[in-house]
């Protein structure tokens, strides 16, 4: 076992356990905080992956935007957390076992492919390369720049859509 | 090395767990969080996809910043919503929200 194994063990048992504690846990605050564990473990596996960029984006956009933008809404809606009612509905047992079918499903689908075992090939220039050539299929035409731009629309949209729609019209 | 499958089986586990988060949860806030999850496991399977594949086509690495903007969007609306919600309804229990139940 070599050490990227135990950096990919360690960071795995650190995304499920708190995973695990985001969907169970009474307190929305525990939960936001325990979500944030949960992605900074992804962050981890994006840089065993060697996308570096992905792992900066995840911690700068998830941990820093995402995350703290849920903190900020259990706050302003705290009422319910001194609620001492269930945090989980009645049909609980009928979406664990829905969980469990899903993660079988998915687990008969990948037994029958023959990839699994694939190692990672060395990429070609390093991977500071990958980083010019992410820069350059982002922005380059005959590649993703039309998606691209389409995002930045969508994210034009999000921010108009959600300040209208939390405004106070009296 | 690791095997692409130790990725693959991960991501199915975070996704399984989102999922049951989304379906159990009565907070709506609560159930956003297991979507977030959700995504995440997508995620991984993207970037997994992309190192175990072709590295010189960047088209996973595209694809998991896509999802990224997509989640922020998602968040912002979803967030907003809930607020509003909120105040009109002084609750944000999925189960009371049943203004449009037949």
């Amino acid at each position: 076992m070599d050490a990227s194994q135990v950096i990919f063990i360690l960071s795995a048992a650190l995304i499920i356990a708190s995973a695990v504690m985001v969907v169970t846990t009474g307190n929305l605050i525990h939960a936001a905080l325990w979500l944030i564990a949960s992605l900074f473990g992804v962050a981890i596996l994006y840089a065993v992956l060697e996308a570096g960029f992905l792992a900066v984006v995840q911690v700068v956009v998830y941990i820093g935007a995402i995350a703290i933008m849920f903190i900020f809404a259990v706050m302003l809606t705290r009422k319910e957390m001194r609620d001492k009612g269930p945090q989980v509905n009645s049909s609980w047992p009928v979406a664990a076992v829905l969980g469990l079918l899903t993660f079988g499903g998915i687990w008969v689908i990948f037994s029958k492919w023959d990839g699994l075992g694939k190692l990672p090939a060395e990429i070609a220039g390093g991977s500071n390369a990958t980083l010019n050539q992410l820069g350059v299929a982002l922005t380059s035409p005959d590649a993703f720049v039309l998606p691209f731009e389409v995002a930045s629309v969508l994210l034009l949209a999000a921010l108009i859509g959600s300040v209208y729609i939390a405004m106070n019209k009296k | 090395m690791i095997p692409l499958s130790w990725y693959l089986y991960l991501s199915a586990l975070l996704f399984s767990i989102g999922l049951f988060g989304v379906l159990v949860r009565r907070n709506a806030i609560a159930i956003l969080l297991g979507v977030e999850l959700m995504l995440n496991a997508v995620n991984i399977n993207l970037v997994a996809f992309w190192r175990y594949g072709n590295t010189v086509s960047m088209a996973g690495q595209v694809f998991a910043i896509i999802v990224f903007a997509v989640a922020a969007a998602e968040v912002a609306v979803g967030l907003s919503l809930i607020y509003s919600v909120y105040r009109r309804n002084n609750t944000v229990i999925a189960d009371d929200l049943d203004l449009m139940k037949w």
